[in-house]
């Protein structure tokens, strides 16, 4: 398998260093505090983030910050035929994990003693960098929650491949068998919240792949924010109509 | 913009699934040319000067490169999807294409017409994906007769239907053939042009409803691909790697795992056009038409014959005469095959099979040697003007190819490479095409270009870049190195290096020293490469200080490794010896200097190590090698003469192996997944067959159950009134081995790393990383283990060792091969214009078959057959080996010969002769000249009574 062919173009005729096409929706079910989609490419993860509220265990209740919770799976249909996952699925664990760990270093959680706040994360399409996807959709959702956060996240996945990084890889290029790293971001801090990468790679190659994922990140930070604004201008906008209609 | 791809597949195991895939269109995709007032300059390619700019399809891709290669074919046009296309059918072609978009001359310039907005199309309902990329490619072309309106656009294209769509839409379009006449300027662009599918498709063209003349059917079509997996799946075919005999080139094997015995094809109708190294399906004959193999040595007269008919055949057949060309095996060639089927009822019948299908050709791209077959009529030459003309190839495992030439004329005396096209059921031959010449038959140098093509070595230059990473002559040590912690500088010590006389990249120094605590220290140094570094830099020459890696161990005495140690190193090396200045010093007592009592100290260590391993086991083989005396001036041999092994080759061998296993450990120890190492698996034991039956046929018994119970057999293997039995058993035995192989510590598993000839549980190859590659890899593997470099990434990619393992073992094949190759050209040389007569004390039997004697001269390491019958002509010596020999040495013109495999003798049925083997015998060895323009070595057996005094070798 060729994954970057001789004029530079990738399988899907991105460039190495191209993120696939971003999309996003905000507060799309009604019963949630806040959710959100969050597409890249063909990856679709749909968030749902209820709370702050009560702790529903007395004895887990930590008296001095809220607790942040996360369950993430996989939707039977996501991937097609290709696998099944279930949700005692232990690499869904781990995932779900890494999310809560991620995002909770960016809530402000000292601000909501006795709480905790559930972050559900559902894939309903996979075509690779999930985790990333739902972490990305679970910003978002927090968001439209309106739970008090440090600063924007954004994650983005970078891979190494017939010796080029590349960025934001795809399912197929996932199972290409090189290293891939996962990077999560305070855009605003400059703080790493999360990397992870099952793989060994050499230092040079980490740093090159490290370098392109946060670059990712940029580019990802800046898409959630006009996102957020465009949310924000028609929520303001909504919230007028119904004052002067009042 | 994006587009998103769906289709359907079917996984391994036959689910069925949907694929969804997007694909990127974008606007960033550029013309390549200057033209085009859009286009990036950076991605500027194509010289706005060309006449036109060529417009590729998939099919000239695959099948016109050496047409494409030529240097007159400029300014092409590659679209992506011919580029994907031909890397899915074929990589060979795919690198040579790639190197060619590569190449600043050439001007191939990649437009990735399918991530291109303006370009993309998108499959139809009920169009094939072939269709489908005809189109794609055409809308590239058209796009660019848009872009750029004032250039002409040329779609180059065999296929006609292509041609008439791609001149609808207004582009101008040309078949490969039409085109090269289009180029007057360069007439032998024509020869290029691959005959195969061109051809037809062109005569189809001119013949219109009618057809070409309608051809005799000569060959059995193959069957349906889907057919063939469907009868491979239900047991009915059998699939394997078609492996065709040296001496007969109508005679194949094939080993598959569905029948446990090899499948013998024998015949031209059985083989059914497959050639040497396809993957072919194969039916099993009915067991009443099985039949043995031949224990028939086909004679030169009988490949000559067969050569000749081939072309009569040819002839006939043209005539349209009533010949049946459908050659049945043992039908026609009644030397070959007759005594595979007729007299050979008694010899084991094995499996024997047709050929059904090709499943994959392996037409080597990079050709095949031959030279033209001479005209029929003596005398008569080749006229000008375009004729068709059969090549016949140097190795005769390959069958005569039709070619279509204007240079028959002058290319008669020359040996050329032909590329093969295609093989029609109507045609006994395959067709093909020139693609250049190498030279004139005969030449010391040409023939030399030909062994090496014909062993695949690349001897392309190294390029600029790489020179470029080598540092300039005449190189001192720098500073850094000097200072570099990690470096010890053993420059103190009385290093001295033992290699063969002549020997330009001298890389064996050695050095023992006596210790504090009476242990010794004994070290063995080392250090590709382009010539300054194999020749100066890294080469470790006397008196001069050198960079180098060094293995130290601290031994006992009696030669127990205590510890042992890898270091980077600076040495200068006391003196550069040859293997018999060495030991010269070392038997001569008087000298008390330095080196020459540590290589007498080193030698007295390695006798030691030496016992220890053959009392583990290690087998010590022979080989017949030999040593040409080299013409100054002309670079002629002028004698040849077995290799001489002293006791210093044993002791740098010796070295050699301890410091190569002691790498080997280390290196696995640190990286037990990704080590380089060598294995030499034992052989099996019916490998040992020929060895058993000879030596039980000589009275001996040999044990072959494990290394250590062979080297034992081997060693008892002695005859008092024969001092050279011995050897010639060990000979034999080294035929029975495997090849050793490199592979990756990671695929196997540790009883698999075992060297049954060294009986070293692991071993690798350190020691030469001037001359092999292996040991560079080994080097950078033994650095990271010891934590002086990073382990390079390459190492830890698996799928890229195993490219690397297969690569080092491919070459490693072809270098032993053309080595030989070599040797037998520089033997042929030697012997042309010279006949010698090899007496009784040098010559010996290896093999007896019923018909000849497989000979071996050791003076000159020459193998060869002899035939009885020949001994009985000797009165007729003179007849040339031409088609009348042939008949007259048909079975039954001579007395008979019996043979009897038990005791491997065969005695001439009137009791007069007997040969067996192992026996001495006398042969005349000279060189003669055979159908086709090949030389061989012949061999004949010589009564000694007969031979003048002079001619006598002593």
């Amino acid at each position: 398998m060729e994954y970057v062919n001789t004029v530079g173009l990738r399988l899907d005729g991105r460039r190495p260093n191209e993120i696939r096409q971003l999309r996003a929706e905000m507060s799309t079910l009604a019963s949630a505090d806040g959710s959100a989609t969050f597409e890249m490419g063909n990856t679709k993860v749909l968030a749902a983030v209820y709370g702050p509220r009560e702790a529903s265990n007395r004895a887990q209740t930590d008296t001095s910050k809220a607790t942040v919770r996360c369950e993430y799976s996989m939707a039977a249909f996501s991937s097609g035929e290709r696998r099944r996952r279930g949700k005692s699925d232990r690499r869904a664990t781990e995932t779900s994990l890494a999310i809560a760990n991620t995002l909770e270093q960016n809530i402000l959680t000292e601000l909501l003693p006795r709480t905790q706040i559930d972050i559900y994360v559902q894939v309903l399409q996979a075509d690779g960098g999930m985790r990333c996807a739902a972490i990305n959709a679970a910003f978002l959702a927090l968001a439209d929650a309106g739970v008090p956060m440090r600063d924007s996240v954004a994650a983005c996945a970078a891979g190494y491949l017939d010796g080029t990084a590349l960025l934001d890889l795809n399912y197929t290029e996932d199972g290409g068998g090189g290293p891939e790293v996962a990077v999560a971001l305070q855009t605003g801090l400059h703080q790493v919240l999360m990397l992870q990468t099952d793989s060994k790679l050499s230092m040079e190659v980490f740093e090159e792949v490290v370098e392109l994922a946060s670059n990712g990140c940029r580019a990802v930070a800046e898409f959630l924010r006009t996102t957020l604004l465009a949310h924000v201008g028609r929520l303001s906008l909504a919230t007028s109509i119904a004052k002067s209609e009042a | 913009m994006l587009q998103s791809k769906t289709f359907v597949k079917k996984t391994k195991r036959g689910k069925i699934l949907k694929v969804v895939r997007e694909h990127y269109l974008r606007e960033d995709i550029y013309s390549g040319s200057p033209l085009d007032p859009e286009c990036d300059p950076a991605s500027f390619k194509l010289s706005p000067d060309a006449q036109r700019y060529i417009v590729l399809d998939t099919n000239v891709a695959l099948h016109q490169m050496d047409f494409l290669e030529h240097a007159a074919v400029t300014d092409v046009v590659v679209p992506a999807i011919v580029l994907e296309e031909v890397r899915a059918r074929n990589q060979s072609v795919f690198q040579r294409l790639k190197a060619l978009t590569a190449s600043d001359f050439k001007r191939f310039y990649v437009f990735a017409n399918e991530n291109h907005k303006d370009t993309y199309v998108k499959q139809d309902p009920g169009e094939s994906p072939n269709d489908r990329n005809d189109r794609a490619i055409r809308r590239a072309a058209e796009w660019y007769s848009q872009r750029m309106p004032g250039k002409p656009i040329l779609l180059l294209t065999d296929d006609a239907g292509n041609r008439t769509k791609a001149i609808e839409a207004g582009v101008e379009a040309m078949s490969c053939a039409a085109y090269a006449r289009l180029r007057e300027d360069v007439p032998e662009l024509s020869d290029l042009v691959s005959a195969g599918l061109a051809t037809q498709a062109e005569q189809r063209e001119v013949g219109g409803g009618a057809g070409p003349k309608k051809k005799r059917r000569v060959f059995e079509d193959h069957k349906p691909l889907s057919e063939v997996t469907a009868g491979i799946k239900a047991g009915r075919y059998h699939q394997g790697t078609l492996r065709v005999s040296r001496f007969n080139p109508w005679e194949g094997y094939i080993a598959c795992q569905s029948v446990e015995q090899e499948i013998l094809l024998s015949g031209r109708g059985a083989l059914n056009r497959a050639m040497d190294g396809d993957v072919v399906a194969v039916e099993l004959l009915l067991e009443e038409q099985w039949r043995g193999p031949s224990a028939h040595l086909p004679t030169q007269a009988e490949l000559d014959a067969a050569d000749a008919s081939e072309g009569e055949e040819e002839v006939l057949g043209e005539d349209g005469g009533a010949h049946i060309a459908q050659v049945d095996p043992g039908e026609h060639y009644p030397g070959v095959a007759g005594a595979a089927g007729g007299d050979d009822t008694s010899a084991a019948r094995q499996p024997t099979g047709r050929v059904v299908g090709i499943i994959k050709r392996s037409w080597r791209t990079r050709g095949y040697c031959g030279s033209l077959q001479p005209p029929r009529v003596p005398g008569a030459s080749h006229g000008p003007g375009t004729a068709s003309v059969l090549v016949c190839p140097v190795e005769r495992r390959y069958p005569f190819v039709r070619i279509t030439t204007r240079q028959a004329a002058t290319l008669s005396d020359k040996r050329i490479v032909v590329a093969i096209d295609a093989w029609d059921t109507d045609s006994l031959y395959p067709t093909g095409h020139y693609v250049r010449t190498l030279g004139a038959i005969g030449d010391k140098e040409t023939e030399t270009e030909v062994l090496l093509l014909e062993n695949d070595i690349n001897t392309a230059p190294f390029t600029p870049a790489v020179h470029a990473c080598v540092p300039p002559l005449p190189w001192a040590l720098g500073e850094a190195e000097a200072a570099d912690p990690a470096r010890a500088d053993l420059r103190h010590l009385p290093v001295c290096s033992v290699d063969p006389p002549g020997c330009k990249d001298i890389d064996d120094a050695l050095h023992v020293r006596r210790l504090a605590g009476g242990n010794l220290e004994l070290g063995r140094r080392i250090d590709m490469l382009p010539k300054p570094l194999t020749e100066d830099i890294c080469s470790l020459r006397s008196g001069v200080d050198r960079l180098a890696f060094s293995a130290i161990w601290e031994v006992t005495p009696d030669a127990q490794i205590l510890s042992t140690r890898f270091t980077k190193s600076i040495i200068r090396s006391r003196e550069a010896l040859t293997y018999a200045e060495a030991q010269a010093r070392i038997d001569d007592e008087r000298l008390t200097d330095d080196v020459s009592c540590n290589l007498r100290e080193m030698n007295r260590l390695a006798k030691i190590l030496r016992a220890r391993r053959s009392e583990r086991g290690a087998l010590s083989l022979a080989s017949p090698e030999v040593k040409f005396e080299i013409d100054t001036e002309t670079h002629d041999p002028l004698d040849v003469g077995m290799y001489q092994l002293r006791d210093t080759n044993q002791m740098v061998e010796e070295m050699m192996l301890l410091a190569n296993c002691s790498v080997a450990e280390a290196t696995l120890g640190a990286f037990p997944a990704c080590s380089l190492l060598r294995r030499h698996p034992t052989p099996a034991p019916r490998q040992f067959e020929p060895l058993l039956r000879a030596a039980a046929a000589a009275g001996f018994a040999i044990d072959a159950s494990s290394s250590k119970t062979l080297a034992a057999s081997l060693d008892g293997a002695v005859r008092a009134s024969d001092p050279y039995f011995n050897k010639l058993v060990r000979i034999m035995a080294t035929r029975c081995m495997t090849q050793a192989v490199y592979f990756n510590s990671g695929e196997l598993s540790v009883p698999e790393y075992h060297h049954y000839g060294l009986a070293a549980p692991l071993y690798t190859h350190f020691t030469s990383p001037i001359r092999r590659y292996a040991d560079v890899v080994v080097h950078r593997v033994l650095m990271a283990a010891l934590g002086l470099a990073p382990l390079p990434g390459s190492m830890r990619d698996r799928p890229r060792v195993a490219d690397t393992v297969d690569n080092l073992n491919v070459r490693h094949k072809n270098a032993q091969l053309a080595g030989r190759a070599s040797v037998e050209l520089h033997t042929l040389i030697f012997f042309r214009g010279r006949t010698v007569v090899a007496d009784a004390r040098v010559t010996r039997v290896m093999r007896v078959r019923a018909n000849g004697l497989l000979v071996f001269v050791p003076k000159y390491g020459i193998e060869g057959p002899v035939h009885l019958d020949d001994a009985d002509r000797a009165g007729k010596e003179g007849v040339s080996s031409s088609a009348p020999a042939a008949v007259d040495s048909a079975p039954g013109a001579v007395p008979r010969f019996v043979y009897d495999e038990e005791k491997q003798t065969v005695s001439r049925e009137d009791g007069g002769v007997a040969y067996t083997i192992f026996d001495t015998c006398a042969v005349t060895i000279s060189v003669e000249e055979t159908a086709g323009n090949r030389r061989v070595l012949a061999l004949r057996l010589t009564d000694r009574a007969q031979l003048p005094d002079g001619e006598r070798m002593g």
